[in-house]
């Protein structure tokens, strides 16, 4: 489908996937055994540009366009999901910078982001706080002119490697969500240190930590926007990065589907390719179906965010839910397209089952992104 | 340092195939490309110029559309393109294109090197480089693999061979054409991209560069090209079994009904 590109979204398009081909495909199987950080590739996507996608112009990058981070994530995803999503964690810890940052914060942050220099990340989750935010347990305390930070955030992609990160803090434990502050906190802050690395089903070649604050003092400038504003940010952040996770997850579809035609034209079975049997036809139909209604959705949905339409909490829900459902069932049918090669891990198909499943979980889960939607629908209702 | 890269636009070879009536290339549809080996020669120069500061200008002869092959190499980093084009240069061959070429270099002005790919993955003649520096008069070294030194006087470098590599000190301006082990090219840039798109090409015609013209064209070409066929294809061997001596009749059993 011809989505009416500027040329300069294709140049992006394009870009990113030239980077996909040459240098992440071939990478991927390496990455997803050894689960190392792929800092090779990311200097690649960092010389190209890539990190400035989601930065303003003024501060090194090219302009904020959630539009063009979801380009170069599809492309990327196609190739890896784990990669990608090491590239799309960065820019999920950029947005609050972007979006509540005062100029000093941004000057000082941004440009090392926008070249690649560092890599952000967002840490909000915690063993007993997932879906439910308000179950926060991190301090910080206010003493002069610092913050003294005590807790622990776990499941923080890009969490170890990442410079500079954005994390959630009760600054006032009594007034529940309205208590929860954003703080930036950099690596190598005395009392900020790194816990277990998690062991993972699919995204390997992105790391996934524990962040550990044992009284660590970071400057009272490093609070983004005011006390208690935690939760906004946190909601206007999800809000734009949804529709990166789901153009992570239309991306690890798209290249699933790719693979299962090529695949299905190459496979000889009863004298003839499978590809000529009407049962394998009709998937392959159904799953371009699906991946192409995705990309509607992620795509309409990024440019409403980039148009600057204020309320998109639905909109992104709905496509981060249903590009991950799709992304799902798309690498599934992939997978029973491959037959039995499929189940090997000799053949690239099996990663894409796993890279698929944490889009349904992460950035909320898809039963929390259904809540999110019926309750916009209620609440339109209300008002006519 | 001033460096010259010569590129050629060449058909992505895995794509092309020959037309088994007429045997020729059949191009309809197929990707244009930087010719692979050009592209070595366009990363070195960029890393030059990174090193050293200067310019890097890339010069290619062709039909218009040629201006794609430019953008792509100013979008790795190269400075100016210049497009030689008129239908004059039409049919050269390669000691024709190596004495225009030659020609469009003097115009440039003066500059310390010129890199070349060591060859076209379409005519696989690596002639045009070496006959560059013929036309020019100046020093060439051939399947470079490494600059260990450089200075605005001379440079020293790592020339592959059969077996093994030579190292050659070759005084600056020189022409060297490169191999594949030399770097890896780099992806290009959003804002080489984007300066690509609207850098100026500079086109020379023969207006411009008022070359001898009895040496350009097909007129200007030594090089008759006789007959293109596609080899037919070597059918499989015969496999005699038995005692020596039994082989040995059957062999000469088989020139004889050969030869009769």
């Amino acid at each position: 489908m011809d989505y009416l590109l500027t040329e300069e979204q294709k140049m992006i398009k394009e870009l990113a996937h030239k980077i996909a081909e040459d240098k992440i495909r071939p990478a991927a199987a390496k990455y997803d055994i050894s689960e190392e950080y792929p800092w090779d590739v990311l200097k690649v996507m960092a010389e190209s540009d890539m990190f400035g996608l989601f930065i303003p112009e003024e501060y090194g990058g090219f302009a904020t366009s959630v539009f063009n981070l979801c380009l170069a994530t599809e492309e990327f995803s196609r190739a890896c999901g784990g990669i990608a999503v090491c590239y799309a964690a960065s820019a999920l810890g950029t947005f609050p910078i972007v979006l509540f940052g005062d100029d000093e914060q941004k000057k000082k942050y941004l440009p090392d982001l926008a070249k690649g220099k560092k890599v952000a990340a967002f840490a909000i989750t915690e063993p007993e706080a997932g879906s439910d935010a308000s179950g926060i347990k991190t301090t910080a305390k206010k003493e002069g002119d610092y913050y003294i930070l005590n807790g622990l955030k776990h499941f923080i992609t890009n969490g170890g490697d990442a410079e500079t990160y954005v994390v959630i803090a009760m600054t006032n434990k009594s007034k529940g969500a309205r208590g929860a502050s954003a703080f930036i906190v950099e690596k190598g802050t005395p009392g900020f240190t790194f816990g277990k690395k998690e062991d993972k089903f699919g995204i390997r070649a992105s790391s996934t930590r524990e962040l550990i604050f044992t009284d660590c003092k970071i400057p009272a400038r490093n609070l983004l926007s005011k006390e208690g504003m935690g939760f906004i940010v946190t909601m206007k952040t999800f809000d734009m990065s949804r529709p990166g996770v789901a153009a992570q997850a239309l991306g690890i579809a798209q290249g699933a589907l790719e693979l299962a035609v090529k695949y299905v034209r190459e496979r000889v079975q009863f004298g003839k390719p499978i590809s000529s049997f009407q049962g394998i036809q009709w998937m392959l139909a159904d799953m371009a179906t699906e991946v192409e209604a995705a990309r509607g959705l992620v795509y309409s949905t990024a440019r409403m965010v980039d148009a600057g339409i204020k309320d998109v909490a639905k909109e992104s829900a709905m496509a981060k839910m249903y590009a991950s459902d799709v992304a799902m069932k798309v690498t599934v049918d992939a997978l029973q397209l491959f037959g039995g090669y499929g189940y090997m891990k000799d053949y690239p198909i099996e990663k894409y089952v796993r890279d698929a499943k944490i889009t349904q979980i992460y950035e909320g889960t898809n039963q929390v992104q259904r809540n999110i939607i019926a309750l916009a629908l209620i609440k339109e209702m209300a008002k006519i | 340092m001033n460096i010259v890269v010569c590129i050629k636009q060449v058909p992505e070879t895995t794509e092309v195939r020959i037309n088994p009536e007429t045997n020729t290339l059949m191009r309809e549809g197929v990707k244009s490309i930087i010719n692979p080996f050009d592209m070595y020669a366009i990363e070195e120069a960029v890393r030059l110029k990174e090193r050293f500061g200067g310019k890097v200008s890339v010069l290619t002869m062709g039909p218009p559309q040629a201006d794609g092959a430019l953008r792509e190499a100013i979008s790795m980093g190269a400075d100016e393109g210049f497009l030689v084009c008129d239908r004059a240069f039409a049919g050269s061959d390669t000691w024709a294109t190596s004495y225009t070429l030659a020609g469009a270099i003097k115009k440039l002005g003066a500059f310390d090197l010129i890199i070349c790919g060591k060859q076209a993955s379409d005519g696989d003649t690596a002639q045009v480089g070496p006959g560059i520096s013929t036309h020019l008069n100046i020093p060439q070294v051939t399947y470079v693999k490494k600059i260990e030194e450089a200075t605005d006087k001379l440079m020293k470098v790592e020339r592959m061979l059969e077996e093994g590599f030579e190292i050659i000190e070759t005084p600056l301006p020189a022409l060297l054409t490169v191999v594949k082990e030399i770097n890896e090219p780099r992806i290009p840039s959003l804002r080489g991209l984007m300066k690509a798109k609207s850098a100026k090409i500079t086109t020379f015609t023969q207006k411009e560069l008022q070359l001898d013209p009895q040496q350009i064209g097909l007129c200007g070409s030594p090089t008759q090209v006789v007959k293109i066929f596609t080899p037919t294809p070597r059918v499989g061997g015969q496999m005699l079994t038995g005692e020596i001596p039994d082989i040995a009749r059957q062999l000469v059993d088989l020139v004889r009904a050969e030869v009769n």
